[in-house]
């Protein structure tokens, strides 16, 4: 692989300027989002942004795709490349007489090479006719549109009668997903599609715009290990083309792997421009400001105590009769951290919601100390001391338009009661204790869940169940799309919470953090217990082999799937209440 | 070119700092600063110079009993705007409930607190069914308080075969006045209002409903049993709808099946020029009372200005809109 990569890269073009951030600055009321940021990308390039969750990143892409605009500071772009991909007839959107002269040159260039030039980027259409293309990580996708509708949307193809010209649209959008190595009908509905593949149609979509520069916002975040690869061969051949690609990540190691250029971001500023060669601890170094000692600090408890958690023969059937998770039992003993490990679809999430009360189930116990929880019974499962964190953090974790105090204190909300009267005094109180613990990065109790980092925000989710004094943590994916920073210090209050006698049960996806936190690793596969591996026993490959291998013969659908075809593994097994989306996104744990 | 730039340029300015200029009238500007409140003693000055009987004492306690229906409504209506639902069925309910009091007190022969009592227990009923037909029957809240404003409706006409019936000389004091001037439905409308925000602010029900209509499923997963509240919700705003029926009967001393016929969407735009957001998650008791206050206001200042009926309408419409306009405005400027 590393020998293509070399390939590709020798064959790139030598490296035209496209775009040049100069001293960027943008204040927010009470923050200072950027301060004085410099960038620059060329074309044929691979340049990494690389910064903890609040470093900047988001606000930085923003203004490049015209949803900010900057306080102080310059954007250049170059000017109409004469090698580029640009122009020709489906550049420009359907636009008013003068319109594609919008965002053109206000400014004489001065200093800089005559080739660029300051641009305002005020909407998202300006940037559009720049050829500077983003994929967020919230897609921009109408679910109920076709894959064709959704890469034309708002400029689709026009017959001679100003009608949409349906066949070429056809025709275009099914070119276009031949590059991204996309095997669908340009016919089928977005809707239908996983999240890897709904990437890849956003990425289409980019490529119909003729894009010079495409910003992909942590694009691995969801994906799993095949996919990732193939949209670093789909990410090589832009490359190629000439085509200029900021690259957010939060895994270093695909720095290497895909990047040219790394620009570190840390607390608004630029602190850094590195070759991607650059190695692992100095780019955390650059990032965090300083080192971290250990990544997964993780202190096993001597000798475990009583079991907490007991579940036995667990089963739930899906709608059709598949189960979507079958016979599953294992304990979890106070003071332990027990990894939950596996694929795709392999039941993990399912099993902590049925656990927790969220969702029912068809067979089994779920005991607590001894005692039978009713099935489907939050309110239960919370009496007996489990709290769930889940995957969904906004989605599910957090009233996102509710202040600190109120997320904090829900979970609690029943104890805080007298008399139907809320002890709201009391629950500021606590609230500001917890957070005070859980260091979170805040302006108030006051503030409201949106405006934090994902970091914080996860902390404020942890800091809940701290409130209602749970006993057994159920984290799920506690540290997707959180820097490196705040993961350390979600570890350690792992590491607390265990000493004190308390127990976490832990999903993740990531290989590395299930082994180097877990003090056993269970693994799943096919809604199955497919082994148990002890904290010294565990590896990369041993919870891979438990996690691929197919139960009892059944014909396995993970390892089978095309190469290099962008198809999740998912829906098999599928829980009803699990969107497609929703499994997808489990995907990355092959890593 | 230079117009785009310059369009661009006040775009920016109103997404983050208030406007200093260009957006009109100071009445805009008051609005923009203190939200509904700002609007609301806006519009009085406003009315207090165009008509010189406005300010009178007197009449500024009709504006009181004027409001005071609509307000009590729209207490009710805040808790399920609170937690994202919506119940149309309040102007229905009031007046069946009022029917009930009455029909129970006079034909019934029951004693009139107990008549009373009756009227608040159905109008706390037809919330439950409303409620449960959303929680339970997963039906909209739309669709489900649509059904219970036309079953309510219908139920009031069968009670009463279509035509008023006398409401009990003790209740229909409620309608009265307190030592010749103090209205009574000024108080119960303040009373009601004092209730509401406890509830809101204070009570496990309250914080329930902010956490159901700002995340439902966090809310879920935090312990709140979601069903069950939302029968609690819905049975509130039947019980407000109660009060307000009869609070509505007592000023007309009969209680008619045809009562309070559109209230329902009055009591929705107070709630809503009370700063409430429709997606739920936010709402106050006092922005309720700010919103119905608007409305009165505007309607009595129109009467005395003996601006007509029709146009009145189109007044209202307006008000509502630039109320709700503007504190969006005023929002997105806070951030």
């Amino acid at each position: 692989m590393t020998d293509v990569n070399d390939d590709v890269r020798d064959a790139a073009p030598a490296g035209r300027e496209l775009l040049r951030v100069e001293g960027v600055t943008k204040s927010f009321p009470g923050v200072r989002a950027l301060d004085g940021v410099d960038l620059s990308l060329r074309a044929g390039e691979v340049h990494v942004l690389l910064g903890e969750n609040g470093a900047g990143k988001s606000t930085l892409i923003k203004m490049l795709s015209g949803a900010h605009r900057p306080d102080a500071g310059r954007i250049l772009v170059a000017d109409s490349p004469t090698d580029g991909p640009t122009g020709g007839p489906t550049g420009g959107p359907p636009h008013g007489p003068g319109g594609r002269s919008a965002p053109a040159p206000t400014a004489a260039p001065g200093t800089p090479p005559a080739t660029l030039h300051e641009v305002h980027i005020r909407t998202a259409q300006d940037a559009e006719r720049l050829g500077i293309a983003t994929i967020h990580q919230e897609f921009n996708l109408v679910p109920r549109l076709t894959v064709a509708e959704n890469i034309f949307l708002g400029r689709p193809p026009r017959t001679a009668l100003r009608l949409i010209d349906k066949k070429a649209m056809r025709a275009r959008a099914a070119e276009l997903l031949r590059r991204v190595r996309l095997d669908v009908s340009p016919d089928t509905p977005v809707a239908e599609l996983g999240i890897a593949r709904l990437q890849m149609v956003e990425i289409a979509k980019a490529l119909s715009l003729r894009a010079r520069v495409l910003i992909m916002d942590e694009p691995t975040a969801v994906l799993t290990s095949e996919e990732v690869e193939t949209l670093f061969g789909i990410v090589r051949e832009l490359r190629a083309d000439g085509v200029g690609i900021i690259f957010i990540t939060h895994h270093l190691e695909e720095i290497g792997a895909l990047g040219d250029r790394v620009t570190v971001l840390r607390d608004g500023r630029s602190v850094a421009e590195v070759p991607a060669g650059t190695d692992e601890d100095e780019l955390i170094r650059l990032m965090v400001g300083r080192d971290i000692a250990e990544q997964y600090p993780r202190q096993r408890p001597d000798e475990p105590g009583a079991p907490l958690l007991r579940v036995r023969g667990l089963t739930r059937h899906g709608p059709n009769g598949t189960p979507v998770f079958e016979d599953v039992g294992f304990e979890v003993r106070a003071g332990e951290v027990v990894g939950l490990a596996g694929l795709v679809g392999a039941g993990r999430t399912e099993v902590a919601r049925s656990v927790f009360g969220v969702d029912r189930y068809d067979a089994g116990t779920v005991e607590v100390d001894g005692q039978v929880l009713a099935p489907g019974d939050v309110r239960a499962a919370m009496r007996a001391g489990l709290g769930l964190v889940p995957e969904d953090r906004k989605g599910q974790g957090l009233v996102l338009d509710a202040s600190l105090q109120d997320n904090l204190t829900l979970a609690r909300l029943d104890r805080d009661t007298r008399g139907g009267l809320v002890d709201r005094r009391g629950q500021r109180r606590a609230a500001a204790e917890v957070a005070a613990r859980l260091k979170v990065r805040m302006s108030g109790l006051g503030q409201h869940a949106r405006t934090l980092s994902g970091g914080n925000q996860q902390k404020v989710v942890i800091g809940k169940w701290l409130l209602a004094d749970t006993r057994l943590l159920i984290l799920d994916e506690p540290t997707r799309g959180i820097d490196v920073g705040a993961k350390v210090e979600i570890y350690r209050l792992v590491n607390e919470l265990t000493a004190a006698g308390r127990a976490v049960l832990m999903i993740s996806s990531d290989l590395p953090e299930v082994l180097g936190m877990s003090d056993r690793v269970l693994v799943m596969a096919q809604g199955r217990l497919a082994g148990e591996l002890s904290g010294d026993e565990a590896t990369q490959d041993a919870v891979m082999e438990l996690a691929v291998r197919p139960a009892d013969g059944a014909p396995g659908p993970h390892g089978t799937a095309p190469h290099g075809h962008g198809t999740a593994p998912h829906g098999h097994g599928t829980a009803p209440h699990t969107t497609t989306n929703e499994s997808a996104k489990e995907g990355s744990d092959v890593r | 070119m230079s117009a785009d730039v310059k369009t661009g340029a006040a775009a920016e300015a109103v997404g983050t700092t208030p406007p200093d200029d260009g957006l009109g009238p100071w009445f805009t500007r008051a609005v923009l600063k203190n939200g509904p409140l700002g609007g609301l003693i806006a519009l009085v000055v406003v009315m207090a110079i165009l008509s010189g009987d406005f300010l009178n004492g007197q009449n500024l306690l009709n504006v009181g009993v004027q409001a005071s229906v609509t307000a009590v409504l729209a207490f009710g209506v805040t808790f399920v705007i609170v937690s994202a639902g919506i119940d149309l069925s309040v102007g229905s309910v009031a007046a069946l409930s009022a029917t009930v009091v009455a029909w129970a007190a006079t034909d019934a022969g029951l004693p009139v607190w107990a008549a009373v009592l009756l009227g608040l227990a159905l109008g706390a009923a037809a919330g439950l069914v409303s409620g449960a037909l959303v929680a339970y029957g997963k039906l909209p809240a739309f669709i489900a308080t649509l059904a219970m404003l036309s079953v309510g409706r219908g139920l009031a006409l069968v009670i009463t075969g279509g035509t008023p019936i006398p409401f009990p000389a003790s209740v229909s004091k409620l309608g009265d006045t307190l030592g010749g001037w103090l209205p009574v439905p000024v108080l119960v409308m303040i009373a009601m209002g004092l209730v509401a925000a406890l509830v809101l602010n204070r009570t496990y029900a309250g914080r329930a409903m902010f956490a159901i209509g700002g995340n439902e499923e966090a809310a879920r997963l935090s312990g709140i049993d979601v069903k069950r509240r939302k029968l609690v919700i819905y049975a509130m705003s039947g019980l407000f709808a109660a009060v307000a029926g009869i609070v509505l009967a007592a000023r007309l001393t009969s209680a008619q099946p045809q009562a309070a016929v559109g209230y329902e969407l009055d009591a929705i735009a107070a709630v809503v020029i009370g700063g409430a957001s429709l997606s739920g998650g936010s709402g106050k008791a006092s922005g309720t009372l700010i919103g119905a206050l608007i409305l009165a206001v505007l309607r009595n200042g129109l009467n005395l200005l003996s601006v007509s009926a029709f146009w009145q309408q189109v007044a209202t419409g307006l008000v509502i809109a630039l109320a709700v306009l503007l504190d969006t405005l005023r929002r997105r400027s806070a951030r």
